[in-house]
C-alpha cells in the first residue's frame, strides 16, 4: 500500500501553492494529483504555478495526474476541461463530463466526488480506460472490500480516502459569498481568507461542518489510521491524503511510517488535528471515530 | 406542451395524480432501490402492475425510478428491479448509475432510459456522454443551472430535458451529497433516504423546542413557532460571529412563474417532488399545474391565483434558476 496526495480542494494563494507541492518532493508519496478541483474562478490566481510543480514532482519521481473540476457548468468550465489533455498527463476525473475530453481508451484516473458505488460501475470505467480509481469516502469497508477484489481483475488500482476533511458536498451555490451576504459571482473570492475551509458549528456549539466555496467538507479529519491492516486485507493499493495547511510532508511520513508498521495507531492520531472520524469505513456513521473505542 | 411528471408514493396517489391531470407520474418499488425509501411508501411488483394498466387506459405514462447507487456485491437487486419495471409495462425506467445503466442498455434495449437527477448532469458533455453511452432519451436536469443555462444545455444536445418545478428543494448538487450519511449513516445514494426520522430526536429545551439529527442540533425553535422538519441542509447553524441558514433557509421550490420562460428554454416536460406527500396535495398541485401548462401551450397568461394558493404560508423559492441564488 502506497500513498496519494490529492488536489488541495482550499484557495491557497500562489506562494502558498509552490511551498506546498516543492515539500512534496521529498515526501514519501508515490503520486500526486494537482489542479483546481472546487471553483474555476480561483484558478488564474495560481495556475502559474502548476508547471513548475508538475516539473519538481516529476523530478523527484511523483506520478502525477491533473483534476477536472467537480462540478463543471460553464462554457469556460468546459473550455478548461478540454484544455487538460493537452497536458501531457493523465486527467484525473472529478466530474463525469470530463470522459468526453478523454480520447476512448487512452489512461484516466477517477477522482473521489465521482460515484463508483459498485463493481458495474467500475467495469465500465475500466473499460473506458479508467487505471486507478479513489473510491468516494461514503463507502463500508465491505464495499471497498469487494470494490478492491473486481480493481484488481480489472487492472485498476484502487485507492481510499485516507486522511482529511471529507468531501459531503457541492452545490451552485456558493456559501462563503452567502456568509459575506454576497452572491457568487460577486464573491471578492473571500473563501481564501479560510485556508482549511471555514467552520460551521450546530447552535449547541458541537463542530459539525467547513464550507469551502460550494463544496462542503466534514470539519472532522478522516483519518485512516486504525484502518490500515483492515484496507490493506481489503485489497486496497493505496490511501488518499488530502492537503491541509501545516507541515504536510511531516504528516506524509506519519502515514508512511503507520503503513510500514513503524508508528501505532495512537501514536499517528495524536500528530493529527482533531476532532478525527473514520465512521463511514468503520462505524455506522460517518462522523464516528474508532479512537474513542480503542 | 409540456409533459408533467408527477409523483406518486402509493398507488392511491398515483390515480389522484392521472385524474387531476398528469401526463406521467413516478414511483418506485419498496425498497433500497429508489431515492424515496420511505417507511409505508412505494409499490410491490402487483401495485406497479396494476398502476401502469390504470394509467395507461387513462392515457397516462408510468416511470419507474431506480436511482440510487446499487451498493458493492447486490446488484442483483437493482437488475431486478430493472427486468420487473420492464416487464410490468413501464413506459420508461430513472437511473442514475453507470452501471446500472450499461445493464440496462444491454439487457433491455427496448426500455426507454431516463436519467435521473441523482447523476446531476449538469452540463451538455455529461448528458452527451449519457446519451451516446447508453441511449438515455431524457435527462432530469440537477437542480444547479439557471433558466439561461437550461437553454444553452438544449441547444447542444439531442435529447429531451425534465426540470424540477415544484416541491422539495436539494441545495447540493442531487447523487453528489452524503451530508445524511455523515451524520445518520443513511444516505440518498446508497439507501434512498435524506435526514431519516428514525435519527431525528425533538426535545423541549427552555421554552424552545429543539430538534437533532443524529444527535446534532439543526434547529431551535420558540414552542410557539412552527418547526420545520429537520433536513440537515436547511438548519440553522453559527460560524464564527453569524448564525443563520448557512446552506439554505427552510423552503421549498415554487418555479410555476417561470413555466412561459422554462418553456422557452426547450424544456420537454416539468418534474413535481413529493412522493412522500398525501394524494390530497398530489391532486391539489398536480391541477394548478396541468392549467398551467395547458395555459402556456395556449399562449395564455399563467393562472396565478390557483399556483399562489399551493404555496400559502410556506416560504418559497425559485433555486438556482435565479443567478442571484447561488
Amino acid at each position: 500500500m502506497d500513498l496519494t496526495v490529492g488536489p488541495n480542494f482550499f484557495f491557497w494563494d500562489a506562494a502558498a501553492v509552490r511551498q506546498f507541492y516543492r515539500s512534496l518532493a521529498d515526501a514519501p508519496v508515490a503520486r500526486v494529483v494537482l489542479g483546481e478541483v472546487i471553483c474555476s474562478k480561483r484558478l488564474p490566481f495560481w495556475q502559474d504555478e502548476i508547471p513548475a510543480a508538475v516539473e519538481t514532482l516529476l523530478a523527484a519521481g511523483k506520478d502525477v495526474a491533473v483534476t477536472s473540476l467537480a462540478l463543471i457548468t460553464l462554457k469556460r468550465e468546459r473550455r478548461l476541461t478540454a484544455d487538460l489533455i493537452g497536458m501531457g498527463l493523465p486527467v484525473e476525473v472529478n466530474d463525469l463530463s470530463a470522459l468526453r475530453h478523454i480520447p476512448e481508451g487512452a489512461p484516466f484516473w477517477v477522482g473521489p466526488l465521482v460515484n463508483v458505488y459498485n463493481e458495474g460501475t467500475l467495469r465500465w470505467l475500466a473499460r473506458r480506460g479508467a487505471v486507478r480509481v479513489c473510491l468516494p469516502p461514503e463507502l463500508p469497508l465491505a464495499s471497498v472490500a469487494v470494490l478492491a477484489a473486481a480493481a484488481r481483475e480489472l487492472g485498476v488500482a484502487a485507492e481510499v480516502w485516507g486522511h482529511g476533511k471529507l468531501p459531503l458536498a457541492i452545490s451552485g451555490r456558493c456559501y462563503h459569498a452567502r456568509l459575506h451576504d454576497r452572491a457568487k459571482d460577486s464573491c471578492q473570492f473571500v473563501c481564501g481568507e479560510d485556508p482549511d475551509g471555514r467552520d460551521v458549528e450546530t447552535l449547541d456549539g458541537q463542530k459539525f461542518l467547513a464550507v469551502n466555496g460550494v463544496q462542503t467538507l466534514s470539519q472532522s479529519t478522516a483519518s485512516m489510521a486504525w484502518q490500515v491492516e483492515r484496507l490493506r486485507d481489503a485489497g486496497v493499493d493505496a490511501l488518499r491524503l488530502s492537503p491541509e495547511t501545516g507541515d504536510f510532508a511531516a504528516l506524509c511520513r506519519g502515514y508512511a511510517d503507520r503503513i510500514a508498521g513503524g508508528l501505532s495507531p495512537e501514536a499517528l492520531a495524536a500528530r493529527l488535528r482533531g476532532p478525527l472520524s473514520d465512521g463511514f469505513l468503520a462505524g455506522s456513521a460517518g462522523v464516528e471515530w474508532s479512537g474513542v473505542r480503542a | 406542451m409540456m409533459e408533467l411528471v408527477c409523483p406518486a408514493g402509493t398507488p392511491a396517489a398515483l390515480r389522484a395524480a392521472v385524474e387531476a391531470g398528469a401526463h406521467a407520474v413516478y414511483c418506485g418499488f419498496a425498497d433500497e432501490t429508489n431515492a424515496r425509501n420511505f417507511p409505508g411508501l412505494n409499490f410491490s411488483r402487483e401495485e406497479l402492475a396494476e398502476g401502469i394498466s390504470h394509467a395507461h387506459a387513462r392515457g397516462a405514462k408510468v416511470l419507474v425510478a431506480i436511482n440510487t447507487f446499487p451498493r458493492a456485491g447486490a446488484e442483483a437487486i437493482w437488475h431486478r428491479g430493472i427486468a420487473d419495471a420492464a416487464r410490468a409495462g413501464a413506459d420508461a425506467v430513472i437511473l442514475a448509475d453507470l452501471g446500472l445503466l450499461a445493464h440496462a442498455a444491454e439487457a433491455h434495449p427496448d426500455l426507454r432510459l431516463h436519467l435521473s437527477v441523482q447523476a446531476a448532469a449538469a452540463n451538455p458533455d455529461a448528458i452527451n456522454l449519457y446519451a451516446s453511452a447508453f441511449g438515455v432519451r431524457r435527462v432530469v436536469l440537477p437542480r444547479v443551472l439557471t433558466v439561461d443555462e437550461i437553454a444553452a444545455i438544449n441547444r447542444e444536445i439531442d435529447v429531451e430535458t425534465e426540470v424540477f418545478a415544484f416541491g422539495g428543494l436539494c441545495v447540493m448538487a442531487e447523487g453528489r451529497c452524503s451530508l445524511s450519511s455523515y451524520v445518520t449513516g443513511q444516505s440518498p445514494n446508497m439507501n434512498g433516504v435524506c435526514s431519516p426520522a428514525s435519527h431525528v430526536v425533538y426535545s423541549e429545551e427552555g421554552g424552545d423546542l429543539v430538534s437533532r439529527l443524529g444527535g446534532f442540533t439543526i434547529h431551535r425553535t420558540p414552542k410557539a413557532a412552527p418547526a420545520p422538519y429537520p433536513t440537515l441542509c436547511k438548519g440553522c447553524f453559527t460560524s464564527d460571529e453569524q448564525t443563520g441558514h448557512i446552506f439554505e433557509d427552510p423552503v421549498s421550490l415554487d418555479a410555476s412563474h417561470l413555466i412561459p420562460q422554462l418553456a422557452r428554454a426547450g424544456v420537454s416536460a416539468l418534474k413535481i417532488e413529493g412522493r412522500q406527500r398525501s394524494r390530497a396535495y398530489v391532486a391539489q398541485v398536480v391541477r394548478a399545474f396541468r392549467a398551467a401548462v395547458e395555459a402556456e401551450a395556449a399562449g395564455q397568461p399563467m393562472p396565478a391565483s390557483a399556483l399562489a394558493r399551493l404555496t400559502e404560508g410556506q416560504a418559497a423559492t425559485a433555486g438556482a434558476y435565479a443567478k442571484t441564488w447561488r
